[in-house]
């Protein structure tokens, strides 16, 4: 018989561990579906981990690790600060979608002006879509008592209903020739979210990511403020007991990561995608949230989570394209890594006793 | 030992990781006994009586019950062997009566009609009056325990298990209690009675087993002995007397006026109509049993709650909507009743916990950012200036024994210097000898020149350290009188009485 037993101080070793434990698992996992699909399992797993950094034309693909990772980084970086809260922001998609649609319609409206001001209004107008969206959720849980789960979420469809809506309505290309979408800012020179370096896809967007990183861990592991949100999760009645209100704690959790999102959605616009399309947002809202675990919610966890989500898109691509492998197979094999590691996360807390156990 | 014995117990063991919690435990229980278990905590009793209860099963040793081999492999084959037993915290659902409380807790329920009417008869015959239709939600806590017991008599139990059955309840509660269960050993049913209350064992009990760190220290008849005699056998050795001496009282430092707060639960008292006026070097003593508003009382007063304009005065400052933090700034410290989740943050260690409370009058930040070497010498502080046994601050809050939880969490908030300190239950769950250093501590602050509200259940606790006594009893508050040459009777008036119950005791007195 297997039995848990908890511990009385949480595992440090197991805490570290558990990250690289959860992804040696998926790989043999994912190898055993992959050799179960008739591909070789060690050719697939080498696509996926090794081609996009160090096979032929990794260059082109190291940049896109960079283009993937800013914005899953820089959005899971906010979400994991209300997570540790335990207020639940679901709908980071949407605010990504109104930190997008804000940011573009602020330079759209200036087009074809060229100022050095627009970018940064651009970027304020992006946290600000986004701060907004996350603050309907909130104020809504404040005075109605209602889930902010499930109201930050079914936000997400109607922020793409009313991306659909700008998208072929106010900010469509009046000379687009009537294809849905709205100019093009990667052509408009003061709007443009630029390559900061060439080659390594880290535009203003990564930038933010580094300095959300750095920022919420100082506010986490350095600041009162972190050490109040933590507590506020562990154990709310303490939280009270050491002066936190909640009402204040709910808007300021949700908020924040509204903005981090609302920032990553007017970076992707200005930068690599360049426009508002109806299907502009590709689910790095959603993805987030895995990040965001899978770096265990510490800022720097989601630096390195951020990066290896990226890298299984990439290889994920890649094994589609040049293996043949269904699309269908890669989230299955991207599922594991999150579910590896929710398993694993068991041994943190708890230590496992075989055989022997006595009632 | 003569004629048959209900139940023999012989050389009991079980241990668990790390502790031997029953070493070699004997004893015997003759029909109609009123048997005492005595110890402090951590002595082992709760293992031993849920070993008789079939909830853990024991590693080595044997009991026979009536003569026949006895192993209960659950609770269910111990109450068909006629064994029963009444908690200390009680599992009863608030939004059900009590009749449906008793049904959900039987294999075969009868008709609800027959149980009600089972359960007036055996009310009566008990002196236990108890509705069956009223709702668990409205009882007082003495009246759960008669449900509680209802629902363990209703089994015709030949031994009845009775864990701390007094914590809860005023003391004519005690006496209605006492009254029952002589009468049940007078019918011939064996009493298993634990409790670290030592006059009431004197009172109640024909015999009693003392265990310390899980070995039988000793047998003796508690009517023969003194409680200062028992307390030494359970202590193992002479323990401090709490010295009171060399204080006097100055301005007032908190002042309460016409104070109202709506319940916080659905079962939850409100406070009406509190007044009470707190000096420098006081010690207040607030007495009264868990759920008559202490809970709420402390949320108020320390700020978690907030008031109304002018209810709540701190050295003459208005502080009724100032939260924890500001509170803590003019000099008002609190220390919760719960230690895990409210006091303290289970999964963090003691040098995070001290950030809890401690950053408003301890340099344990700058501008907001954490000094966590600052943090890691206050705890180290605490841990040596009360004794908190523990490996070092880095360990989780919860991993400590809630007697040295307890010393960490008071200790936290002594050594910040308060000006007013509030306490519920201080002493909950703490070995005596944490006890009385607690207590003294308290002491030792308020001679200071602190003022103190100890709010406890402990009536003991309060005649020993509290100049002034209030009853807390459904969300009012006593004017205070003083403690010296208050009677336990009078109290227990103040309390709330027996909840209806005099005229019953007077009659079985008159009888």
């Amino acid at each position: 018989m297997i039995t848990l037993i908890k511990r009385p101080t949480p595992s440090r070793f197991w805490a570290y561990t558990t990250p690289l434990v959860a992804v040696i698992a998926t790989m043999i996992a994912g190898g055993l579906l992959f050799a179960t699909l008739g591909k070789n399992p060690v050719e697939a797993i080498k696509v996926i981990f090794w081609d996009p950094l160090f096979g032929a034309n990794a260059a082109y693909f190291r940049s896109q690790l960079l283009v993937k990772a800013g914005p899953l980084i820089l959005i899971a970086a906010g979400l994991a600060v209300g997570f540790k809260a335990g207020i639940w922001n679901i709908g980071a998609e949407g605010q990504y979608i109104m930190g997008a649609v804000c940011g573009a319609a602020v330079a759209l409206a200036a087009y074809p002006a060229e100022s050095a001001m627009l970018f940064p209004a651009m970027v304020i107008a992006g946290a600000i879509g986004g701060f907004l969206w996350g603050l309907i959720p909130a104020l809504l849980k404040v005075f109605f008592g209602t889930s902010e789960i499930l109201v930050s979420l079914m936000l997400v469809y109607v922020a793409q209903n009313l991306l659909a809506y700008v998208a072929f309505g106010p900010l469509k290309n009046p000379e687009g020739f009537g294809f849905p979408g709205s100019r093009n800012l990667q052509q408009y020179p003061s709007a443009h979210n630029p390559e900061l370096i060439a080659g390594t896809g880290a535009h203003w967007g990564v930038a933010a990511a580094l300095i959300a990183v750095i920022g919420a861990y100082i506010l986490m592991h350095r600041h009162i403020a972190g050490f109040r949100i933590r507590v506020a999760g562990e154990a709310p009645r303490a939280a009270r007991f050491a002066g936190v209100v909640p009402a204040r704690l709910i808007v300021t959790c949700l908020g924040l990561s509204g903005a981090l999102a609302g920032l990553a959605g007017l970076f992707e616009v200005s930068g690599p995608s360049g426009q508002i399309t109806d299907s502009f947002n590709a689910g790095y809202g959603f993805t987030a949230i895995i990040v965001a675990f899978l770096g265990r919610l510490h800022p720097l966890g989601i630096l390195l989570a951020g990066l290896l989500m990226a890298l299984t898109y990439i290889g994920g691509d890649m094994a589609q394209l040049m293996l043949g492998l269904p699309a269908a197979a890669i989230q299955v094999f991207q599922g594991m890594l999150l579910f590896f590691l929710l398993g694993f996360d068991l041994l943190t807390n708890y230590r496992i006793r075989i055989g022997g156990a006595r009632a | 030992m003569t004629g048959t014995m209900l139940l023999e117990i012989e050389g009991l063991r079980k241990a668990y990781p790390g502790v031997v919690a029953n070493d070699n435990v004997g004893f015997a229980i003759a029909p109609g006994e009123v048997h005492a278990l005595l110890g402090e905590n951590g002595a082992g009793k709760s293992t031993l009586v849920k070993m008789i209860y079939g909830l853990v099963k024991p590693d080595a040793g044997t009991m026979r019950l009536m003569g026949a081999a006895y192993e209960p492999a659950e609770p269910r084959a111990a109450r068909a062997a006629g064994v029963a037993m009444v908690f200390q915290h009680f599992s009863l659902f608030e939004a059900l009566n009590v009749a449906e409380n008793v049904a959900l807790g039987m294999e075969n329920p009868p008709p609800m009609r027959d149980l009600a009417r089972r359960i007036r008869e055996i009310s009566n015959t008990y002196g236990l009056p108890l509705d069956p239709d009223r709702t668990v939600g409205d009882l007082s806590a003495g009246e759960r325990q008669r449900v509680e017991i209802i629902r363990c008599l209703l089994q015709d139990p030949k031994l009845l298990i009775m864990d701390e059955p007094t914590s809860v309840l005023t003391p004519q509660e005690v006496e209605i209690l006492f009254h029952t269960l002589r009468k049940l050993s007078a019918e011939g049913t064996a009493i298993l009675y634990i409790s670290h209350k030592l006059e009431e064992i004197r009172a109640l009990c024909d015999s009693a087993t003392i265990l310390r760190g899980g070995k039988v220290v000793g047998h003796c008849t508690p009517r023969e002995k003194t409680a200062r005699e028992l307390a030494e056998m359970m202590v193992g050795g002479e323990f401090a007397m709490t010295d009171r001496a060399g204080r006097s009282f100055g301005n007032p430092v908190l002042v309460v006026k016409d104070l109202n707060l709506p319940p916080m639960s659905q079962f939850g008292p409100s406070l009406k109509g509190i007044n009470l006026t707190l000096r420098a070097g006081e010690v207040l003593g607030i007495g009264g049993v868990a759920g008559n508003g202490q809970e709420e009382l402390l949320a108020t007063l320390s700020g978690e709650r907030p008031s109304e304009d002018e209810t709540v005065v701190i050295k003459g400052q208005e502080a009724s909507r100032l939260g924890p933090n500001e509170r803590r700034a003019m000099g008002l410290l609190s220390a919760p009743e719960e230690r895990l989740g409210h006091a303290a943050v289970p999964a963090m260690s003691l040098t995070e916990n001290t950030l809890l409370t401690g950053t408003i009058r301890r340099p344990l930040m700058k501008k907001g950012f954490i000094d966590m070497g600052a943090a890691k010498g206050f705890a180290e502080e605490i841990i040596k200036a009360f004794d908190v046994r523990t490996p070092g601050p880095h360990v989780a809050a919860r991993a400590l024994s809630g007697g040295n939880l307890q010393k960490y969490v008071i200790g936290r908030e002594v050594l910040q210097a308060p000006d007013v300190l509030i306490v519920n239950q201080p002493t909950w769950g703490v070995d005596a000898a944490a006890a009385a250093s607690i207590r003294q501590a308290l002491l030792d602050l308020a001679s200071k020149g602190a003022g103190v509200i100890v709010i406890s259940q402990d009536l003991d606790e309060l005649m020993e350290i509290a100049d002034n006594f209030c009853a807390l009893y459904e969300g009012r508050l006593s004017p205070p009188r003083p403690t010296e040459g208050l009677t336990i009777d009078e109290i227990g008036l103040m309390l709330g009485g027996a909840h209806g119950m005099t005229d019953v005791v007077a009659e079985e007195a008159a009888s």
